[in-house]
């Protein structure tokens, strides 16, 4: 006679995960709290989505506190707790979804299909919204950033590796400089380079664009450079001596590849900080309505064609500055996809 | 079969020897006095030397008077308990104490016949044929395996005909070859933490040193890795002076020919004993050599 042993297949479960009872309870506690902020909203005037979540967040945590009272002390302070840190995390999330929404909203209203090749040359600003484009001011930002990053880059980094590395007689100089810096207001950066190069060198130019938002975008660069610099082990190093570097092979070949893509997350946020300065460009690059991309002349760039289209209180200038904002929140989103793609490949090597 | 071959090399005129000076020297610039001049016929034709070293941090005084000799390809084990020193005069070795802010020393460092400290000697070119190999394995993270084993050649702007050729040679010598030659293209940190540490050591072993400093090299491994790294330092010590800081007698025995003791009695590091290591381990000749070598303090 012959025993058949039969082997239970094992079965994956998670007991540390909420039973489906207490799932559901938790589900009634966040419909109720819907319901009843929906009430309230009704009954004192509040209005609209805002005023519904006003309702709701509040009693969504005693709610849910009520629904695993069963559970114990723990149980129920860490329910609250999560519930006041998931409203919490809503609040901040509807202004930065507003803004999102709304200038997607109103800013592809100005888009037509040559919006972002055609420039306003032949074209008023009042003008109907299928003529014109963007493509001057996208050329004139690209062109300011791009010139005010070659220029503020290696400094902020060369400061950075002073800082850190060099640690060298004026570094807390330096340090204590840098940090100054980060709180010039913009439009001071535009009036010293209004004062100097566009004086000095007769006019309104691209150059004097870039040139002051170079002095923005320094500051930020040598700052996050030096944190992510202060990052890398003391023993790397010591090892890298030990195999007889110089400091300087050491900074270039050992210290900086190691932390490439912070030094180029770096580069991007003080890219990210000036692409939309407005007040020192007014100063120092002007505006131009067609395309140009001669360094010497005024230039086009996003935010003075916000700013001027708006200015004018028209109907269809206001739509093309709403175009206008979403292209400039388009291109910070580019940038920073960019870079993450260029950082992640770094790192796979 | 390795440790015979050492065995052989070993003479008597090539122990270390203690010197009995008791006053400490002033401060490096003033030290070069016509004795030490004469005493360079005698000093080592080969290895390491020093003299009279003292090494200070500010104003504590870390290290007094060291006086060792480290002969051609032998292994000597600094042991000790904790603060005695040991490190701080393996730093001093390949002038890696200076890069610490207020640091000071006296004494000579004798290596080939020259004071690696004096004015016109070149701590770069010091610390290239003097290799180090740290407690914690630290692979570049930057660099894959192969650009790891060859790193100090790029540091150092040294040229090399045959890359491969030396990556494969430097793997096989620091025993890692085996594990890693089909994936010399991933990184140095995807290795456990035994592989990162034998590859350190092929990395200071491609600028082919004279002599190669450990500070414990093993602390931070497993026994199996430890192991490895004890067969690695054995078969190197073939062909080079090796000198290794540990805090495992065990280890000190099975890896040395010679063994110095470094002591602190709450003041400066002095050296105790030095001497082969058969007989640091068997017959001290001071009592508290004894008591440290049988786990009595420390």
């Amino acid at each position: 006679m012959s025993v058949v042993i039969e082997t239970m297949a094992p079965v994956p479960t998670r007991p540390w995960r909420n039973s489906k009872a207490t799932g559901m309870r938790n589900l009634l506690a966040i419909a109720l709290a819907l319901i009843c902020g929906g009430a309230i909203n009704q009954v004192t005037g509040l209005s609209g989505f805002l005023g519904l979540f006003v309702g709701t967040a509040f009693l969504f945590p005693v709610f849910i506190a009520v629904a695993n009272a069963k559970r114990g002390a723990n149980v129920v302070t860490d329910r609250i707790a999560s519930a006041v840190i998931a409203v919490a995390f809503i609040a901040v999330t509807i202004p930065w979804l507003s803004i999102f929404i709304t200038v997607f909203q109103k800013g592809s209203e100005a888009f037509h299909s040559s919006y972002l090749t055609d420039d306003m040359k032949i074209t008023p600003s009042g003008d109907d919204l299928q003529y014109g484009g963007i493509a001057h001011a996208i050329i004139g930002t690209m062109l300011m950033v791009l010139v005010a990053t070659v220029i503020s880059v290696p400094f902020g980094i060369i400061a950075a590796v002073y800082i850190v590395e060099v640690k060298g007689r004026f570094a807390g100089l330096i340090r204590f400089l840098v940090q100054a810096m980060s709180g010039v207001p913009s439009i001071v950066a535009g009036l010293f380079v209004y004062s100097t190069v566009v004086v000095l060198f007769g006019g309104f130019s691209a150059w004097a664009g870039a040139v002051a938002l170079s002095i923005l975008m320094l500051p930020t660069v040598a700052r996050t450079s030096e944190e992510v610099l202060k990052l890398v082990s003391v023993d790397l190093r010591t090892s890298s001596a030990a195999l007889g570097a110089t400091q300087a092979r050491t900074v270039f070949t050992v210290v900086i590849p190691t932390v490439a893509s912070g030094l180029i997350t770096a580069a991007v946020l003080g890219v990210a900080r000036v692409v939309g300065e407005t007040a020192p460009l007014i100063l120092t690059s002007s505006y131009f309505v067609a395309k140009s991309t001669n360094l010497n002349d005024p230039i086009a760039s996003l935010p003075i064609y916000i700013f001027s289209s708006l200015g004018l209180g028209d109907q269809n200038a206001t739509a093309r500055a709403w175009g206008g904002a979403l292209v400039l929140l388009g291109l910070v989103f580019f940038f920073f996809l960019l870079t993450r793609i260029f950082s992640s490949r770094i790192k796979r090597k | 079969m390795e440790n015979n071959q050492i065995e052989s090399q070993i003479s008597e005129t090539a122990r270390p020897h203690i010197t009995a000076k008791v006053e400490i020297p002033e401060q490096r610039s003033k030290l070069h006095t016509e004795d030490v001049q004469v005493d360079k016929m005698v000093k080592s034709e080969s290895g390491l030397e020093t003299r009279n070293v003292h090494a200070w941090f500010d104003k504590h005084h870390a290290l007094a008077d060291i006086s060792l000799h480290f002969p051609k390809n032998t292994v000597t084990g600094l042991i000790g308990p904790s603060g005695c020193g040991k490190s701080t005069f393996l730093r001093l070795l390949n002038r890696m104490h200076e890069f610490i802010p207020r640091a000071a020393m006296a004494g000579e460092v004798l290596f080939a016949g020259n004071d690696i400290y004096d004015p016109g000697v070149n701590p770069i070119d010091i610390r290239r044929r003097i290799g180090m190999v740290f407690q914690k394995p630290n692979p570049f993270p930057a660099m894959n395996i192969g650009e790891n084993v060859v790193a100090g050649l790029k540091l150092s702007r040294v040229k090399t005909s045959n890359k491969d050729a030396l990556i494969e040679d430097c793997l096989t010598r620091a025993g890692l070859w085996k594990e890693v030659k089909d994936r010399l293209g991933s990184a140095g940190g995807s290795l456990s933490g035994g592989q990162q540490q034998r590859l350190c050591i092929a990395r200071a072993l491609a600028l082919n040193p004279e002599v190669l400093l450990l500070d414990e090299p093993c602390s931070a491994l497993d026994p199996g890795s430890t192991l490895r790294v004890e067969e690695t330092i054995v078969q190197l010590s073939a062909t080079m002076t090796i000198v290794i800081v540990t805090h495992n007698m065990q280890q000190a025995a099975r890896v040395s020919d010679y063994c110095a003791f470094f002591l602190s009695d709450g003041g400066p590091g002095q050296l105790v004993e030095a001497d082969l290591t058969t007989n640091i381990f068997s017959n001290p000749s001071d009592t508290r050599t004894a008591d440290y070598v049988q786990g009595r303090f420390g």
